[in-house]
């Protein structure tokens, strides 16, 4: 521990943390721009600086560590002046947009000008007027609108080892784009968002279709049936003055249904067959002989990345669709046939955590299985609020309703597929009672629930001995890869049986769609950090424990399912609907 | 073992023989002719005068008698190429401007004339007017340390460094412990060169304590200051007295790898300190057990690829990683965790061509020149509206006045004195009437410029100082790493300002924002570069604001006419 | 200056290579480069510098191949790429003239020399004539300052420049350039 004075005050902080995080605990908030706490402080944009005795200039406080004895001021006139003038240079290289901007609102940047009372364009405008880069059809890069923090290639080269994104250029001309400045599409960009999730502005977003779905609402002709993934309902409420992780599932299913959708299913349903599915098929494997380790593969960057980098694991890949996947292909099979409705008439829109789910309804053909396109239109749980904001629903009045049946019914197992390790632990919950016939007596894995990057345990399943890893942040998930490839060229015993993989940090409730209303009693940042993440899966788990049926082979509407439908899991009709193929797909080094 | 000792004693000898036959070769010629080999006058036909002096001692068969020896910098480049002619018993001649036709008369008509008559010989007038006196006060004033080689070696030649004691320091510091060494260094005041003025020693002693399975020494050969070029002319004239400073800090910090890091720009720089290296391995001053003392030490060479910036420490690291060279925030210190997280220690090459002198000389002897708190000597580029332009070496504390007046000769073409400016594009402009001031780090900070590198750019009346001010922010933007907002974009709006002015369509204001901007760079900006970019802005305005304001009082002018 | 300096030197070795003909694999340019730099530490903008050295730019292709033999990601090659100056992402004209941009130079008149390039080329800093016969950069200090203001047209130090040896200067490299063409249509004739 080490003692120092911040603003008189006397502080008394373990070793090594930062100025702004000494600040923070005796509640002195340093603005900060360029500063996220999921990545290394790229000390960029200047605003944080403080002064401290006995050196002559300003010290950033979000990168330098507090030291013995060091007196810090966090405000004095000077230095409020220094922070406004950085500030209104910043300004003075964007454009004035904020009004037709995506952001507005929840910008760290408007948000700064805001507080510093920035009243005119004190400089000449340099704005370059740069053309957007929309190639990924899933998120959208606007340059003009970028500060250069450099958080966006933080994650991408360094959380998520994709290298999509870099830097050209020096000095004011730097900016954000692939390599060789080539299309985000023709580069090994996963689509996973975290650069959205992270950027303080509006310079990269989601790729907007509600306008869209607007028109889809009010095509008569149309049958529209929606659908919600498990991280939406913990998240959405805080779009609407809400704490993170309240679970908002039943007001969610309500505005959909004002909203003009014909039939609200829920993708939880989806996520209780993947687990008969996807825990049939490890049970399979691994009674079989088959091949191992078995990876999970409802997180489409996950798969792209895999396709693109690591396409050596395709046979380790499920080949089971994600769960919203798969309520696309039921309800414009199963369902269609049972209402009697012309499949063709269908829309079946996902409002997702995930920017990636945009591309993964068309990545490739098994994503057509029902003779349909199975989901028409992907939105992310931003676009889902702005709905409900412009259709005038007040969200806080409204009243819980259900799901419609029979896609909408699911189990606690389903709905902790939104929060990192929750796959694996549907899929335990499952695979140990294919495998025994006994239910689990506890039926909660705490070792894979926290947000360490990689997680691994041992579960004893009637004396069988599965290894399993939890990981999350494509970095993470390639040392497991590298972990299992060693141990298979030394011809050892395989480290893991079975691999649960997330390509965003913390898994879906922190994916790259979801709000990024002021939380907490934080200011900045925006958006998601691992306070949220918490708070956001625990309000999944919550959901879970109070669930009466906590096991998705437990899951009536999909017992039915099976018994009127496919027949039972890895069918020859579960196979043609429910499970997709991956193939190798070339990109450059990364 | 004794085996070794016998070897190790081997490689000692070899090298106090090949200096000993080295000094005797140089001895046996009657006559030595030297001729500036370095970048400024190999480019206006020094090259050429190189050859025709070569063909022409063949041709008349002297090569038992005339020795050529091509050299680094001689100083005075503004009147290079520079030959000087050495006879046995004489007063050396130097002559200015030789071309290959003025190089062949001077053999004929000089050297061999004077070979012939001995004592009563007398230069011909034709001669005479292409020689500068050997006494001027250029060469007279001037205390060389750094560049004590420079201009009298072959920096080709190991032997030639051998032959005036180099690696004898080496030598010595391999008996002492490294804290010996480190003590030798802090007692001798040297601070760094590259600008910041770090005590080197104490640079030294960091680095000798952190830990680390590996640890790097590098040389910061970048010299990114626009119109300064000492570094290079040590790399060109001298780069083994930059290996060896090297080594002695390596052997002083117990590092591994030394890593050269030189501005791309600088291809004979890069050359002859490449064939340095290999000439040091030869004679097994490089590698493993170096002279049978168990130290271990080799070193790289590595080039930039244009960016100022990476002469910053924490860039130039970057840089030698493969990266973009932008500067990070310290702590971690490079001493603590540099090159790939290793401790690694960084040094400017002039600050490396002192070490070997210091040890050579003794700490007390060289703490005693100088002034106050500026030791030894410093080199400058002495360019500009100046005479006699070149590279200088002056003791610290000479005054500005004596460098630009007397070594300098004046400003050229017989205009009026204005200003020198030092410290490039992070110091500031110095008006005449402060000339007395001593040249030394804390002075110069004192009236708002800084030491630098030793760039020393001298003004006449005829230059406009807000142009100089747009010049040098017009630099700082061009390289300005982009990294962080203050500089990056506060840079920018700075010189639209300046345009702004310069075009005559400034307002009072401006100089306001000027200031707030200036301010704000100075104190938000990540690294060295953003920091002291205004320098020159605030510099001319405090010394020459009226010049800003006599451009904005067109303007106004302008406006009530119309 | 340092690419056209050594460029005779390396493209000699590396060309004698390609035309021996031999059964050995033959390697190109800038898999030889990248070849002798990739097992070095720190090398990735020595690698750079020898392939434009020998290629005179980084296209696309070679950027690839450096990426993927040095083991670098590719947006890491083009972060370099286009923060440092020396780097050419395009094909540069073939006469490179290099105006002194440095303070002494400036001081000097080197913006009238550059302008009176400029004019005279019809080109502006940085850019390369349409026929790709001259290519104009500044540059920031030669290291020849007291010869300024200094121009360095491929390798060639030019001193004390006035802008009235300009169009003398541009004659004398057209008419280089028509002899070197002239000698090389005739080597390929064989
Ligand atoms: C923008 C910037 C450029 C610099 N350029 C150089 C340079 O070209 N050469 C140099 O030796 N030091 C340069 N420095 C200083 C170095 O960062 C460093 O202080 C120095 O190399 C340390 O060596 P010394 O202690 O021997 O001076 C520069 C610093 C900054 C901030
Ligand atoms: S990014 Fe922020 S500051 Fe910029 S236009 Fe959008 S809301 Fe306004
Ligand atoms: S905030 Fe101001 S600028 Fe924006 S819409 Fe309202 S009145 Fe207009
Ligand atoms: S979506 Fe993911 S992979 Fe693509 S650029 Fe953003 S962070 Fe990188
Ligand atoms: S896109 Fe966003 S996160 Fe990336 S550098 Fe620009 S402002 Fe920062
Ligand atoms: S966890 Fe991700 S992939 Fe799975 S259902 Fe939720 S959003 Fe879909
Ligand atoms: S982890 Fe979830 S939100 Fe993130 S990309 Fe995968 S499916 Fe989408
Ligand atoms: S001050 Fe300038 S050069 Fe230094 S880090 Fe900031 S932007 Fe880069
Ligand atoms: S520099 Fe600290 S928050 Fe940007
Ligand atoms: S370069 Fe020849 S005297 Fe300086
Ligand atoms: S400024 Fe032009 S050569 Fe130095």
């Amino acid at each position: 521990m080490i003692k120092a004075i911040i603003d008189n005050l006397e502080v008394e902080v373990e070793k090594g943390i930062t100025i702004l995080n000494a600040a923070r605990k005796v509640n002195i908030e340093i603005p900060t721009l360029c500063h996220h706490p999921d990545l290394p402080s790229t000390a960029s944009c200047g605003v944080c600086v403080v002064k401290v005795a006995g050196r002559p200039n300003m010290i950033r406080a979000c990168c330098t560590p507090l030291e013995e004895g060091m007196n810090v001021t966090t405000f004095d006139p000077e230095i409020i002046a220094v922070r406004r003038t950085v500030i209104e240079l910043i300004l003075s290289d964007h454009p004035d947009e904020c009004l037709t901007c995506i952001r507005s609102g929840r910008c760290e940047l408007q948000d700064l000008a805001d507080e510093f009372g920035i009243r005119e364009a004190a400089f000449d405008n340099l704005v370059a007027h740069l053309p957007c880069d929309d190639s990924t059809k899933t998120i959208v890069i606007n340059p003009d609108k970028c500060i250069s923090c450099g958080r966006c290639i933080e994650v991408c080269q360094g959380t998520q080892n994709v290298w999509a994104l870099s830097f050209l250029n020096r000095g004011l001309p730097t900016r954000i784009a692939p390599a060789g400045d080539i299309d985000l599409a023709d580069s090994p960009c996963i689509r996973c968002g975290q650069c959205s999730a992270h950027c303080p502005t509006g310079a990269i977003t989601e790729y907007d279709e509600t306008e869209k779905v607007w028109n889809l609402l009010m095509d008569k002709d149309k049958h529209c049936i929606v659908q919600i993934a498990p991280a939406v309902r913990v998240a959405i409420g805080e779009d609407f003055g809400y704490e993170p992780g309240t679970n908002l599932t039943g007001k969610t299913y309500t505005a959909l249904k004002r909203l003009g959708f014909d039939t609200v299913f829920d993708t939880n349903y989806g996520a209780d067959v993947t687990i008969m599915e996807e825990g049939s098929e490890f049970v399979d494997r691994f009674t079989n002989d088959g091949v191992l380790p078995l990876i999970t593969s409802c997180c489409p960057s996950w798969t792209d990345f895999m396709e693109k980098f690591h396409s050596d694991m395709i046979p380790n890949f499920s080949s089971c669709k994600s769960p919203h996947a798969i309520v696309g292909a039921l309800t414009k099979t199963y369902y269609a046939e049972k209402m009697g409705i012309d499949p063709s008439k269908i829309v079946m829109v996902s409002i997702m955590p995930c920017t990636s789910k945009k591309y993964e309804i068309i990545r490739s053909k098994e994503m057509y299985s029902s003779g349909f396109q199975d989901v028409d239109v992907t939105l992310t749980t931003r676009e889902l609020s702005r709905m409900i904001k412009q259709a005038g629903i007040k969200f806080r009045h409204l009243e819980d309703t259900e799901a419609d049946s029979p896609l909408g019914e699911y189990t606690g197992a389903a709905t902790i597929f939104g929060a990192t390790g929750g796959v694996m632990e549907a899929a335990l919950r499952s695979a140990a009672f294919l495998i025994t016939g006994n239910e689990l007596e506890n039926p909660e894995f705490k070792e894979i629930q926290s947000l360490e990057g990689i997680k691994e345990m041992e579960v004893d399943v009637a004396g069988n001995i599965v290894r399993i890893a939890v990981a999350h942040g494509t970095k993470n998930v390639e040392d497991v890869l590298n972990k299992v490839r060693t141990a298979k060229e030394n011809g050892e015993p395989l480290p893991y049986h079975f691999i649960e993989v997330m390509a965003c940090p913390g898994g879906c409730v922190a994916g790259g769609g979801q709000p990024r209303a002021l939380a907490g009693n934080m200011p900045r940042p925006r958006g998601i950090t691992d306070d949220i993440r918490r708070k956001r899966s625990e309000g999944l788990r919550s959901e879970d424990r109070d669930t009466e049926i906590r096991q998705s082979h437990n899951n009536p509407s999909v017992k039915k399912l099976y018994e009127e439908f496919l027949s039972h899991p890895l069918s020859e009709k579960s196979h043609k609907l429910l499970h997709t193929k991956y193939t190798p797909r070339q990109t450059y080094k990364r | 073992m004794e085996n070794k000792a016998k070897q190790d004693a081997a490689m000692l000898a070899k090298l106090d023989e090949a200096a000993d036959n080295q000094r005797k070769k140089h001895k046996s010629y009657k006559c030595q002719i030297l001729i500036c080999n370095s970048t400024s006058c190999r480019s206006s036909e020094g090259k050429e005068v190189i050859e025709a002096l070569g063909e022409c001692v063949k041709s008349h068969e002297l090569t038992e008698i005339v020795e050529i020896i091509p050299t680094g910098c001689m100083g005075l480049c503004a009147k290079g190429p520079l030959v000087r002619v050495e006879l046995a018993g004489k007063n050396p001649v130097i002559y200015k401007h030789v071309n290959p036709m003025l190089a062949r008369l001077i053999l004929a008509q000089h050297v061999m004339m004077a070979l012939k008559h001995k004592g009563d010989f007398q230069l011909p007038d034709f001669l005479k007017e292409h020689t500068l006196p050997i006494d001027m006060p250029f060469f007279a004033k001037q205390t060389k340390i750094a560049l004590d080689n420079v201009g009298i070696i072959n920096p080709d030649s190991i032997e030639d460094y051998l032959s005036r004691g180099g690696y004898e320091s080496f030598r010595k510091v391999l008996t002492m412990t490294p804290s010996e060494v480190i003590d030798e260094i802090k007692k001798s005041g040297l601070r760094g060169r590259g600008g910041g003025g770090f005590p080197t020693g104490l640079k030294w002693d960091f680095a000798n304590k952190s830990e680390g399975d590996e640890k790097f020494i590098i040389c910061n050969g970048d010299e990114g200051d626009p119109g300064a070029y000492m570094d290079s002319g040590l790399l060109e004239g001298d780069p083994h007295a930059v290996l060896e400073g090297m080594m002695i800090g390596a052997y002083a910090q117990k590092a591994t790898t030394g890593w050269f890091y030189i501005r791309a720009e600088y291809p004979l720089a890069v050359e002859r300190l490449t064939k340095a290296i290999k000439h040091a391995r030869k004679y097994r001053l490089l590698g493993k057990d170096i002279l049978g003392s168990g130290f271990d030490f080799n070193c790289e060479v590595r080039l930039g690829a244009g960016a100022f910036v990476c002469g910053e420490e924490t860039a130039l690291i970057a840089s030698i990683e493969g990266k973009r060279g932008t500067p990070r925030p310290r702590p971690p210190y490079p001493t603590e965790s540099g090159l790939w997280g290793k401790p690694s220690s960084i040094n400017n090459v002039e600050t490396f061509a002192n070490i070997p002198k210091i040890i050579r000389m003794g700490a007390d002897k060289y703490y005693a020149i100088g002034s106050d708190k500026s030791k030894g000597t410093k080199v400058f580029a002495l360019t500009g509206r100046v005479e006699n332009g070149g590279l200088v070496e002056v003791p610290m504390g000479m005054s500005i006045k004596e460098i630009v007046s007397d070594i300098g000769g004046g400003v050229a073409d017989g205009k009026q004195l204005k200003a020198v400016q030092t410290g490039g594009p992070s110091g500031g402009v110095i008006p005449t009437y402060l000339h007395d001031l001593p040249v030394c780090y804390d002075k110069l900070k004192e009236v708002g410029s800084i030491m630098g590198s030793g760039g020393m750019i001298v003004m006449d009346n005829d230059d406009s100082m807000v142009e100089i001010a747009k010049f040098y922010l017009g630099f700082t933007v061009e390289e300005s790493c982009g990294k962080c907002s203050p500089c990056r974009i506060g840079g920018t709006q700075m010189l639209r300002i300046l345009e702004r002015i310069s075009e005559g369509k400034g307002k009072k204001e401006d100089i306001d924002k000027l200031k707030r901007l200036s301010f704000a760079m100075q104190k938000a900006s990540l690294c060295g570069l953003g920091q002291t970019s205004p320098n020159p802005v605030l510099s001319t305005l405090k010394f020459f604001e009226e010049e800003y304001m006599e451009k904005m009082t067109e303007e106004a002018n302008d406006e009530e006419v119309k | 200056m340092l690419g056209q300096e050594k460029k005779s030197g390396c493209c000699y070795d590396s060309q004698n290579l390609e035309k021996t003909p031999s059964k050995k694999k033959v390697f190109s340019k800038t898999e030889l480069a990248i070849k002798k730099w990739k097992k070095k530490r720190g090398s990735l903008i020595m690698a750079l510098h020898e392939i434009q050295d020998l290629k005179g730019f980084l296209p696309w292709e070679d950027a690839v191949e450096v990426a993927e033999g040095m083991n670098v990601p590719l947006a890491r090659v083009y972060e370099v790429l286009t923060f440092y100056n020396y780097f050419k992402l395009e094909a540069p004209g073939d006469i490179i003239i290099s105006v002194c941009y440095g303070t002494a130079c400036y001081l000097k008149g080197g913006k009238d020399v550059l302008d009176e390039f400029s004019e005279k080329l019809g080109i502006a800093d940085g850019e390369s004539t349409e026929d790709k016969m001259f290519h104009l950069q500044t540059v920031r200090c030669v290291g020849c300052c007291g010869l300024a203001p200094v121009v360095v047209i491929n390798g060639k130090t030019y001193g004390k420049v006035r802008p009235s040896d300009v169009r003398g200067m541009i004659e004398e490299w057209q008419e280089k350039h028509a002899a070197k063409n002239s000698v090389d249509g005739a080597s390929d004739g064989e």
